[in-house]
């Protein structure tokens, strides 16, 4: 702000004319800022008078009010209530679920993969660098909706239901998805997942607990084992309290397809595949390159003070990889994200593909895309932030 | 000022395109506007299925063929006295309404069923409908269904947002059957699905069925369809509600195609008939009366339509007829007078 005043070069003993006072920085700079802000306002009214007009003009129905409307269409695969009378909106909810089931499951997965190959692409190891090397370049350069194809069609061409391959006597391939034995339902379950998120959560308190403890006092306390504890430990004392239910639901043939215990259909393995393997390779090199972008002199003086190598990676090598790895981090979660909208194409009843069939039963295209814009930007952005919250976390502290 | 709304115009134009092409495409809203627009441009812009064989796929020399394609081109011979002067726009299911709301093509011929809430929410108009169908199912021979019922719990292929997909709700909730549907957009992904027995049954129009039968399974025999249609399609065309002139124009044009039938007027003897004397042949082929003219178009229209194209059996015959990959029967397609429920309103 002190600049306003410089910026007059008549000083600040005269009055300043109307002509000083326009090219003074500071009215400037909020002038145009301004300026722009109402343009791009402007422009967005514009747009959306313009679409709402064209399209009373033609006698389109608009407004969101169909998504109170009952869907009469049926879906596939899901994991909250649906039925067809239920309405367009709890179908998009269904979508949704599917959508971020698929996307959970494929960002853990690329992570995994993605840290394993990129290691092994500096591993040492001549062997295993070429096999991470040529698993990267090929996931990597193949279009992600080719790889979901791949597996559809990979899978698809599994024996039928009637010879299935059979697992033992605890499941079954088919190409109507994999069958799999499970424990029987009992309310049980819900507590042992509370108990294992209790478990996590635990687990984080306590590692930084002994972190403080190591700061203050040296005395390095392995959270390994008591992490590993607490969190398989308490679902299953949980369940040896409950009386350790042991009935296990087993497939069986029964009409067209398996009844009892769990499945997977080929859609979402296919689709879960695809956009995973794709997003690993990226990660693999976001990995290597955040490890070789730490200082061999760090290495070294590590080993130099007879640090253990787990210890090495743990405290010398990740650390600073870290602040390499995580922001380009995150732009892969949140394109692998957007990519789990290629479902349409494997026949996955994600958010797009309820969309599509919504917009066309009800005609209400610019509605229905809008919905879907605004809940993958809220997914994106939702992901965008934690993931920076937990780049400051593991950021180098200068202290 | 006015350097700023072009810029503005310019801006909207490239961003709006992205978002749908709705806002600027001012779509033809007054009656006769449609028509100059296709006069002025020298082709009819039709909406077809992008591969629908018996309907409208390209042939093996990529010139579009089919029943809904042939009445794209008694549309031009209509309005143009030459039946080449349309250009096919292959729509998917989900562009094919934007895409005639939007103004990108004048008509949509694209195995459309005629349904209230299409007509009243969508702003469209239909036409007569030039195909009656129903829900039909695809199975395997070996697989033992022989009938709806069969289908309890089955696993079931179909396209996004047809009217298939509802139906096929609607059948199955009300007999207290469940199934699970795999809805695919991409038609050769769908019908692969359901030839490689991911599926127990394929879902579409009866129709559509022996089309995929003979030309997208490997063994024709080894699948087949069950008895009975088990809903309503009327399949029509449709225009952008608003032009009544455009909407007469193509509703007419269905008429000539089914009176031409009814009174032996088909692309083989149109010539002949020209020296008929009957007057109401005289009125349709244009040799008496002026109602080409009325209409806005030239005063032979019906002749050329079914001099260029054909009547509705000719239509027929050519691409579900004997000898065609895909026999179908006419069925709900005849004319009144041979039980059918075509009926042409009187040209005169």
């Amino acid at each position: 702000m002190q600049d306003h005043y410089h910026a007059a070069p008549t000083g600040r003993n005269k009055p300043r004319s109307l002509h000083d006072l326009l090219y003074s920085k500071a009215i400037r700079t909020t002038f145009y800022q301004v300026l722009m802000a109402v343009a791009i306002c402007a422009l967005g009214l514009f747009l959306y008078n313009n679409v709402v007009d064209n399209l009373t003009r033609q006698n389109i129905a608009t407004g969101f009010s169909f998504l109170g409307q009952v869907s009469n269409f049926e879906i596939g695969e899901k994991l909250i209530p649906y039925t067809p009378r239920s309405t367009y909106l709890n179908a998009l909810m269904v979508g949704l679920v599917n959508t971020l089931v698929v996307s959970a499951a494929g960002i853990i997965i690329a992570t995994v993969v993605g840290f394993m190959v990129g290691i092994a692409r500096v591993s040492g190891n001549w062997m295993l660098e070429r096999l991470a090397l040529t698993y990267v370049e090929i996931v990597r350069n193949v279009p992600v909706i080719l790889q979901a194809i791949f597996w559809i069609v990979v899978l698809r061409n599994l024996p039928p239901p009637k010879n299935a391959f059979v697992l033992g006597e605890f499941g079954f391939l088919t190409n109507r998805g994999l069958y799999f034995a499970a424990p029987a339902s009992t309310p049980v379950h819900f507590w042992m997942w509370l108990a294992l998120a209790f478990g996590i959560v635990a687990c984080i308190i306590g590692t930084v607990a002994a972190r403080r403890y190591r700061e203050v006092t040296g005395r390095y306390v392995d959270m390994l084992l008591p992490g590993l504890a607490l969190i398989l430990g308490l679902p299953f004392l949980v369940w040896l309290v409950a009386g350790a239910p042991t009935e296990i639901s087993y497939p069986v043939p029964k009409g067209f397809n398996y009844v009892g215990g769990v499945s997977i259909s080929p859609e979402f393995t296919a689709l879960l595949i695809g956009i995973s393997m794709y997003a690993s390779g990226f990660i693999a090199e976001i990995v290597r390159s955040g490890i070789q972008a730490t200082p061999k002199g760090q290495v070294e003086a590590a080993r130099a003070i007879a640090l253990k190598p787990r210890f090495i990676m743990r405290y010398v090598i990740l650390p600073q990889a870290m602040r390499v790895i995580v922001p380009p981090l995150t732009s892969q979660y949140v394109s692998l994200i957007k990519n789990s909208s290629i479902a349409v194409v494997v026949g996955y009843p994600d958010l797009v593909n309820i969309g599509n069939t919504m917009m066309n039963q009800t005609g209400q295209a610019v509605e229905a895309i809008a919905v879907m814009m605004i809940v993958y930007l809220g997914i994106s952005l939702t992901a965008s932030l934690v993931m920076n919250l937990f780049n400051r976390f593991v950021a180098i502290k200068e202290r | 000022m006015k350097d700023l709304t072009k810029v503005f115009h310019s801006g909207v134009a490239s961003a709006t395109l992205a978002v749908m092409l709705l806002s600027v495409a001012p779509a033809a809203a007054e009656s006769g506007d449609t028509i100059k627009a296709i006069i002025a441009r020298g082709e009819l812009l039709c909406g077809v299925h992008p591969s629908r064989p018996g309907f409208a796929a390209p042939d093996d020399k990529g010139n579009w063929a089919g029943f809904e394609a042939d009445y794209c081109r008694a549309l031009a011979a209509v309005v143009f006295g030459d039946a080449t002067k349309v250009r096919f726009v292959a729509l998917s299911s989900q562009q094919r309404f934007p895409g005639i709301q939007s103004g990108e093509v004048d008509v949509l011929a694209r195995n459309v069923s005629a349904t209230m809430g299409r007509d009243v929410s969508l702003g469209l108009n239909f036409t007569p409908p030039i195909f009656y169908t129903g829900t039909g199912f695809l199975v395997h021979v070996d697989s033992g269904i022989e009938k709806l019922e069969d289908l309890d719990g089955a696993t079931i292929c179909m396209a996004p947002g047809s009217t298939t997909e509802q139906n096929i709700a609607s059948l199955f909730s009300a007999r207290g059957m469940s199934y699970t549907p795999i809805v695919i957009e991409d038609n050769k992904q769908l019908v692969a699905n359901y030839v490689e027995g991911r599926c127990d049954a394929l879902a579409k129009d009866k129709a559509a069925l022996p089309g995929v039968r003979a030309i997208d399974t490997e063994n024709p025999e080894e699948h087949k369809m069950l008895p009975g249609i088990f809903s309503k399609e009327p399949l029509a065309m449709a225009v952008r509600q608003g032009d009544d002139h455009w909407y007469d124009l193509v509703k007419w044009t269905v008429y000539a195609t089914f009176v031409g039938e009814e009174m032996g007027v088909s692309q083989a003897n149109v010539d002949e008939m020209l020296q008929s004397p009957d007057p109401d042949v005289q009125i349709m082929l244009g040799v008496t009366g002026d109602l080409g003219e009325k209409m806005g178009v030239s005063q032979d229209w019906a002749y050329q339509a079914i001099k260029q194209v054909g009547n509705y059996e000719d239509i027929y015959l050519r691409h579900f007829g004997p000898g065609t990959p895909i026999e179908l029967d006419r069925d709900l397609n005849q004319q009144w007078v041979d039980g059918g429920i075509l009926y042409g309103f009187p040209i005169k």
